[in-house]
């Protein structure tokens, strides 16, 4: 039985990663799962210097989900590259590294920082719905999403991959415009901009008044869209977005993803991603299935 | 493998003892053996539209029973459907999470415990375990008692109250002050502004201060980022002024963290 895909080049022994920013960059899970057992570790995202994030409170859960506005902060590329590589490279699994930034500058800067790190792909952040500047900025327009990304692989030595919004009219759109702008894979989707009012104090729960919305309650429109993005592009595409169990990673393969990433479901179970790779595992034995490629896009 | 563990555990009894508080106790496998006192656990809701744990601090604990026990107000919707929940009754729980009360450090010393509301449950597997040479506890509460005869077994109990109904009326701060409680060390939880005000407090006085903070949490073990609060100085895994709450808390010595 074979569950090995090939992503953008890179073979993954599984099609089973980590969402951006749930899994920070595996050290805390490492104490409940073996990260030898993921095709990928997505690191959170780093940018050129370190940044503070948002106010709190940052987290606010909502009926089958929660909303998160933590505001990309992190240590910088100099710290991820000093602990968090290092980290990472004792296991057998592939390190993509989540990039963000405020301007294309910022973004390319980080790009060249990591050519010479022993990382495997970049995944490149144009969609988080939580920083002013930067972030989803460039996510929501085709021009400046093509743009970007063809800045940013001039300077790429790993696979880039963009990662899209969903808070856009039409995910075809910005799936061929990174497409046109060489990304080598789309990941796709970021979370939904919502908010949420607490009515006793009449204040925003979040600090940052709005959030990102993620987990089961936005699995639907994940699927829609990954199946979308699979109709208008070549490009491999990892799916995400309320991804609670094998079954859910299925019909992400199904829609046309060729990999899948685990978030949200981390806060409900930090076993989540084993438990995933170990389902999708006991589905393609219960159904005979030789090859997990027998099944990425399958749907009918 | 670390000590954090995710298990199962039957609830062995829960009853409440004041006005939307309950207290239970957890049957464990794994997390009674380590757990230390001022740590907490996430308690995981059997109602799948309530993704996220609910943060929980360690009240007491009993190693040879393997159990835990949480005392905890009903909040919402998450604490409202545990406080249905009866013995034999399963909850998931994540834990035992952060650090707790540096215990060591009070050795020989007096020890000042101050702890308000909801911030008073840890103080009693605390008490039970401080080495220390005397314990003066000082509790603040809006109006109604709970826990406080238990935590008598350990130390001079002294009582604020904002309306006067029992012991001073005032907060717990004004007790402390009318009462000349002096001390080599303070450790206290409570809400914000009572951790503000000890804070000073024991910067006017001198005295080293440990305090237990919260804010709304996701992961529970430093992944997230989501409950950070500011650092005095630049923290060493952030490398900017935040310190995770869930994973380098939830104790820090007062000095360490901006109350704001």
């Amino acid at each position: 039985m074979n569950m090995s895909v090939n992503l953008a080049g890179v073979m993954l022994k599984n099609p089973v990663m980590t969402a951006s920013g749930t899994f920070g960059s595996g050290a805390e899970y490492s104490e409940f799962v073996d990260l030898n057992q993921l095709g990928a570790v997505v690191t959170k995202g780093v940018a050129s210097v370190p940044w503070p994030g948002n106010p709190t409170p940052r987290i606010a859960e909502t009926y089958g989900g929660m909303l998160n506005a933590i505001g990309l902060q992190n240590p910088g590329i100099e710290e991820v590259c000093r602990r968090d590589i290092p980290f990472l490279k004792q296991y057998d699994t592939k390190i993509i590294v989540n990039v963000c930034g405020k301007t294309e500058e910022e973004y390319c800067e980080t790009v060249k920082r990591l050519a010479d790190e022993p990382v495997d792909l970049l995944e490149i952040n144009i969609s988080c719905p939580n920083v002013k500047e930067g972030g989803i900025a460039f996510g929501q327009d085709p021009k400046a999403a093509e743009r970007i990304t063809s800045e940013i692989k001039k300077y790429a030595r790993q696979p880039v991959i963009v990662k899209l919004s969903p808070n856009v009219s039409d995910i075809a759109v910005m799936a061929k415009a990174v497409e046109a702008g060489g990304a080598d894979a789309v990941s796709l989707i970021n979370t939904i901009t919502g908010m949420k009012i607490d009515i006793n104090r009449k204040t925003f729960v979040l600090g940052n008044q709005t959030g990102g919305l993620s987990g089961p309650c936005i699995k639907p429109v994940a699927v829609r869209m990954v199946y979308q993005a699979a109709q208008a592009v070549q490009l491999p595409i990892i799916g995400m977005g309320g991804i609670v169990t094998a079954e859910d990673a299925l019909e992400f393969i199904l829609a046309g993803a060729c990999a899948v990433s685990v978030g949200t479901a981390n806060f409900m179970n930090p076993y989540a991603t084993t438990e995933i790779v170990k389902g999708l595992e006991n589905y393609m034995k219960k159904n005979e299935i030789e090859d997990i490629q027998e099944l990425i896009g399958m749907v009918e | 493998m670390s000590e954090k563990t995710k298990e199962t555990c039957i609830i062995m009894s829960q009853i409440k003892i004041a006005s939307a508080i309950y207290s239970m106790w957890l049957k464990t496998k794994h997390i009674a053996k380590t757990a230390k006192p001022g740590q907490f656990i996430s308690v995981y809701s059997n109602d799948g539209s309530r993704i996220l744990p609910r943060p929980i601090s360690i009240c007491e604990l009993n190693r040879e029973q393997g159990a835990v026990r949480i005392v905890y107000r009903v909040t919402g919707k998450g604490t409202e459907e545990f406080s249905r929940l009866q013995t034999g009754d399963v909850l998931e729980i994540l834990g035992p999470l952060g650090n707790g009360f540096p215990l060591e450090q009070t050795k020989g010393k007096n020890v000042l415990l101050i702890a308000g509301g909801i911030g008073i449950p840890p103080m009693i597997e605390t008490a039970k375990q401080l080495p220390g040479k005397n314990t003066v506890i000082a509790l603040g509460y809006r109006d109604e008692l709970f826990l406080h005869g238990e935590l008598s077994g350990y130390g001079e109990v002294l009582i604020a109250t904002e309306n006067g109904s029992a012991g001073m009326k005032g907060n717990v701060l004004d007790a402390i002050k009318e009462q000349k409680a002096e001390a080599d060390i303070l450790f206290a939880c409570g809400p914000t502004p009572m951790l503000r005000a000890v804070k000073a407090y024991a910067g006017e006085n001198h005295v080293p201060c440990w305090v237990s903070v919260e804010e709304r949490m996701a992961c529970g073990i430093g992944a997230c980022l989501g409950c950070v609060c500011s650092s005095a100085k630049v923290d060493s895994h952030s490398l900017v002024h935040n310190k995770r709450i869930c994973k380098d808390g939830p104790v820090f010595l007062s000095t360490e963290v901006e109350l704001s």
